[in-house]
Order: C-alpha cells, then structure tokens, then sequence
C-alpha cells in the first residue's frame, strides 16, 4: 500500500505535479476569459465594419454611439435607475445590518433567510413576479418599477457586505461615545458610520453596477419610455453585430475594469 | 442603559433585545421584503391556478389546467433541453473552474490577489457584452472564420454562431467566474497539511484529490453548482443571442407568456414549477453539504 517517494523534501513531487498542472490550466482558462474581451475593445477601433480584418484605426464608431438618440437615452435611464437604487440600497442595507447587528431579534434568522431570497432567486422568477405584482397593484411599468425591482436585490448586497464589516467592529466604540454623551442616533452617525465607510462604499459601487447590468428583472419591469441600456443593447444585439455595440462594449468593459480595481483598493484599505 | 441579563452576554455580548424603537427602524426593510419578494410570489402562485377570458385577461377562477399544460411534450422538450444544457453548461463550468480555484487558494497572499482580481473581472462585467464578445468571434464573417479561412484550414465560411454548441459556449462564458469564486472560498480555508498528509499516507494525486480535496471543497462545490445550473435553466437572452431563437429555452416560454400578450396563467405556473426546482436544487446542495461535514 505504502508507495515509496523518491524525495522526502516538501512538497511531495506528486502534488508539486498536479499544482504544475493547475498552474498551466489556470494560465489558460484566463485567456479564455480575457480573449473575447480584448478582441472587442481592439476591433472597436476598426475601420472595417466586420471583425476579421484589420484596416485601420478609426474613433467613428464612439462617435456614433454620442449621436444614436436611442443608446443615449437608454444609457440616461440606465444613470438615472442606478442612482436612485444605488442611493435606496445604501440606506436600507446599511440600516439593516446595524440593527441585525445591534439587536437580536426574535426571527432573527428568519429574517437573515428572507434577506437572502432576492439575492439567489432566479431573476426571470423575480421578475415575473414582480411584473405580475405592478400589474395587480395597478403601478404603471416605468422608473418607478424597474427601481423597486432593483432595489429589491441590490440593497441584499449592501446588507451583506456592511455585515461583513460589522463583525470585525470593536462593540466598545458605540458604548464610548454613549458613554461620553451620544444618544444612539449620535453614536451611529458620527461612530459607527465612518467606521464603516469602506464597505458602504463597495456595496453602493456593487449596488449600482448590478443595476447597471441588470438585463432580465428590467425586461420585465420596465416600459416602453424607460428601457435601461443592457434592454436596448440586447434590442441590438438580437438583429446582429454592429461595430457601435463594439465601441459601447469597450466603454462598458474598460468602465468596469475601473470600478473593480477601485473596489479592491477600497477593499485593502478596510482590511487595514 | 438597562442590565442586561447575564447569560445573554455570553452568546453575543453587545447585541440587545429590541425594544419599541428596534423594531420600528427594523419595520421598512422588512415591509421591502414582504411587499416586493413574498407578495408578489403569492401572486405568482394565485396566478398559475387561474384562467383567461377571451380578451386574454386573468380571471380568477380556479384551474389545474396551467399545469396539466407544463406536461405537453412540447413543453416537457423545451423543460428537458433547458435543463440538459443548463446542466453540460455547470459540468463544464466545475470542470474548468475547479482547478482554477484550487491554483488561486494555493497561491502566496499577494498572487492569490491579483490572480482574484482577475477573476473579479469578469464577474462584475455585464453577461450581455461578454456574450456580444463571442458573438463577434463566431459568426460567420467573425474572426475565428476569417482567421480559419486565411490560414486555408476551412474552405467556407464556417457559421458557429446561432448553434447549441455557440450557446453552451455563452452559458459556460458568462457563468464560470461564479463556479470558480465559490469554490476558491472552501480551497482557501483547507488546510494544506491535510492534502500533504494524504501524500504521506500513499495517496497519488488523484486519490488524494478524489478522496481528500474534493469532500473538504464540498460546500464551494455545492454554492458554485447552484449559482450556475438554477440560473442557466432560466437564462434566455444568451441562448437568444448565440443559439438563435430556433431552440426555446424554457426562460423563452416564460418569456413570451408575459412581455407578447401570451398566457400569463401559464407563466406564472411555469414560474412556480421553475421556483420548486430551485427549491429542491437548494435543499439537496444545502444536505449534502452538511452530510460532508459532521
């Protein structure tokens, strides 16, 4: 049964193998990740309206995108829905995870479970859901609707992470500045907020590009005069390629790229 | 400030009982759930028992009718295919993305970082342009064509895109970042002596892959398979891009009953069954992670 290593030096050659292995398969599987990427940001630059040839640099088809009212005005209601989810997730996530934290509640994992439901459900459930909730309310499908809709499984994220944070909170922070004199009120916004700052941070950016992506739970809930961008961009995208998807594509990557490596500085500095 | 009881300090020594003011602050975020995730699912379920009129309206008067309908070849052909893709889609996605996750966990702090980072990428970036990036490579006239044609391997243009093999290779592009990220959370956590100490023991590196890395990776493996497989049943707008619209998905069926005046009755129980594998799909990821770790 006992196999005999040739070399008793850590780690064992069998595994140092399989990690070799790993190393290359993970090498490669990136470029599967990043190649498709990076061939849509560089042939955005294209003159040639097809992909395979190179022909020359060209900004034509960004400048299309500023001049196609359709991609404006999604990307304006995009803005506008991202805001407002973003600004509402914050709140309601935020205050959330305090209280959670604060007190404990008698449903207490009851309520941790719900909280969840949004965040794993499939969206088309979400969102027919909710469409078929608007339409028995009597809402009309516009901002109003994709809004609610976002925040419903936006805030679940910010909620998580300022839990994140909470948990490596020192608790005698508050107890000081009550003791000093705050009222609780006081001691969550002048205490406990700052303190908390880098995850509110991260989970607004992660709220707003959610919302900004977010393609299925908008089909659904959204009307004819506020159809956020990924909605028009699939409009689009169904009829065939077009080099101006291209341009918007490489905006929308390279903006990502950003919001990310911000993200993951933010992160490192919480981590302090 | 009230004392607080003794034995409650040792649990979580600084949460409180909430009192009035507690729950009042507590109140809109649970209204928010209740109103906007549990309402409308009782909808839904009060829905797919219902029936239309001529007009196509929903008029509330009980029928099985909605369900006995999910049960029509067509519709259980449409269900199969859904979940037949959904399901090669996760077993390529575990396939490729386990050693990934592993590679990254076994990495020093600074590397496993970046490598993370690169990870992140992707997930964070909109499903719809990743797919509109193979969407250009495939077709016809894409790269991948013009390049194969240029280098003389193919005669004609070579059509990839709007095949069920283009959609399998959206669904696997779009959902590995969410197969790998999980399961790099359990592979960090192992502790390395244990696979080490299995080498020690006589384990080869399959076996000791087999028998040692994945019962302790278990529970990443279990959120990764869910985060994948639930949401790749539902998924139409990638299949609708890359597969073409000529092979439904079941999230098509459900589509078409809601946005093109279809039957809503049918979606909503289409919906309900769609919410049920879920359901179950959870419960047995839940089970079989604890059965793995007593």
């Amino acid at each position: 049964m006992l196999k005999t290593s040739t070399s008793r030096l850590s780690p064992p050659s069998g595994l140092r193998l399989l990690n070799l292995g790993f190393g290359v398969w993970t090498a490669l599987v990136f470029v599967f990740l990043y190649l498709p990427i990076f061939v849509l940001v560089v042939y955005s630059f294209n003159t040639s309206r097809l992909n395979i040839l190179w022909e020359g640099f060209t900004l034509r088809w960004y400048l299309e995108i500023a001049d196609n009212v359709r991609i404006i005005r999604a990307l304006k209601n995009s803005l506008i829905v991202a805001s407002f989810t973003t600004l509402a997730s914050v709140i309601i996530g935020t205050a959330g995870a305090w209280l959670l934290h604060r007190y404990r509640y008698r449903f207490s994992r009851t309520i941790q479970t719900l909280i969840c439901v949004p965040m794993i459900m499939p969206e088309i459930v979400l969102g027919v859901s909710l469409l078929v909730f608007f339409t028995v309310v009597g809402l009309e499908l516009g901002y109003l609707t994709v809004i609610l809709a976002h925040v419903t499984f936006c805030f679940p994220f910010v909620l998580v992470a300022v839990q994140a944070r909470l948990q490596g909170l020192d608790p005698s922070l508050e107890e000081a500045a009550m003791d000093l004199g705050a009222s609780p009120l006081k001691a969550f916004w002048l205490v406990i907020i700052p303190c908390l700052r880098p995850a509110i941070v991260s989970g607004a950016l992660m709220a707003f590009t959610l919302s900004m992506d977010e393609l299925i739970v908008t089909v659904f809930t959204s009307g004819l005069g506020s159809a956020t961008l990924p909605t028009v961009v699939f409009g689009m995208a169904k009829i065939g390629l077009n080099p101006m998807l291209n341009a918007l594509s490489a905006v929308f990557v390279v903006t990502t790229i950003a919001f990310v490596l911000f993200s993951n500085h933010l992160k490192k500095l919480s981590a302090r | 400030m009230q004392a607080l009881p003794s034995t409650s300090l040792t649990d979580s020594p600084h949460a409180l009982r909430p009192r009035v003011w507690g729950w009042v602050l507590l109140a809109p975020m649970l209204a928010w759930l209740v109103l906007f995730v549990l309402v409308p699912m009782a909808i839904l379920l009060v829905y797919s028992f219902c029936t239309r009129d001529d007009l196509g309206r929903v008029v509330f008067e009980f029928t099985f009718e909605n369900y006995q309908r999910v049960f029509d070849p067509i519709y259980l052909r449409i269900l199969g295919r859904s979940i037949g893709y959904a399901a090669l889609t996760t077993g390529i996605c575990l396939l490729m993305g386990y050693p990934v996750a592993w590679f990254i966990a076994r990495q020093r702090e600074n590397v496993r970082n970046w490598l993370l980072l690169l990870v992140m990428i992707p997930f964070w970036t909109s499903f719809l342009i990743r797919t509109y990036a193979w969407m250009t490579i495939l077709k016809g006239n894409g790269l991948l064509s013009g390049l194969l044609l240029s280098a003389g391997v193919i005669p004609a243009p070579l059509e990839i895109l709007y095949t069920p093999a283009a959609a399998i290779i959206g669904l696997v592009y779009a959902y590995l970042p969410f197969m790998i990220l999980p399961i790099y959370g359990s592979a960090e956590k192992l502790d390395n002596a244990l696979v080490e100490a299995a080498h020690d023991l006589g384990a080869g590196p399959v076996r000791a892959f087999s028998e040692v890395i994945v019962p302790l990776t278990w529970p990443g493996i279990a959120a990764g398979i869910l985060l994948v497989f639930v949401p790749a049943i539902g998924m139409f707008a990638i299949t609708d891009l890359m597969g073409g619209a000529r092979v439904p998905m079941i999230g098509n069926v459900i589509h078409n009953q809601f946005i093109k005046a279809g039957n809503q009755p049918f979606g909503a129980a289409l919906g309900i069954i769609f919410t049920l594998m879920f359901v179950v799909a959870y419960t047995l990821a839940q089970r079989r992670g604890r059965s793995s770790h007593p």
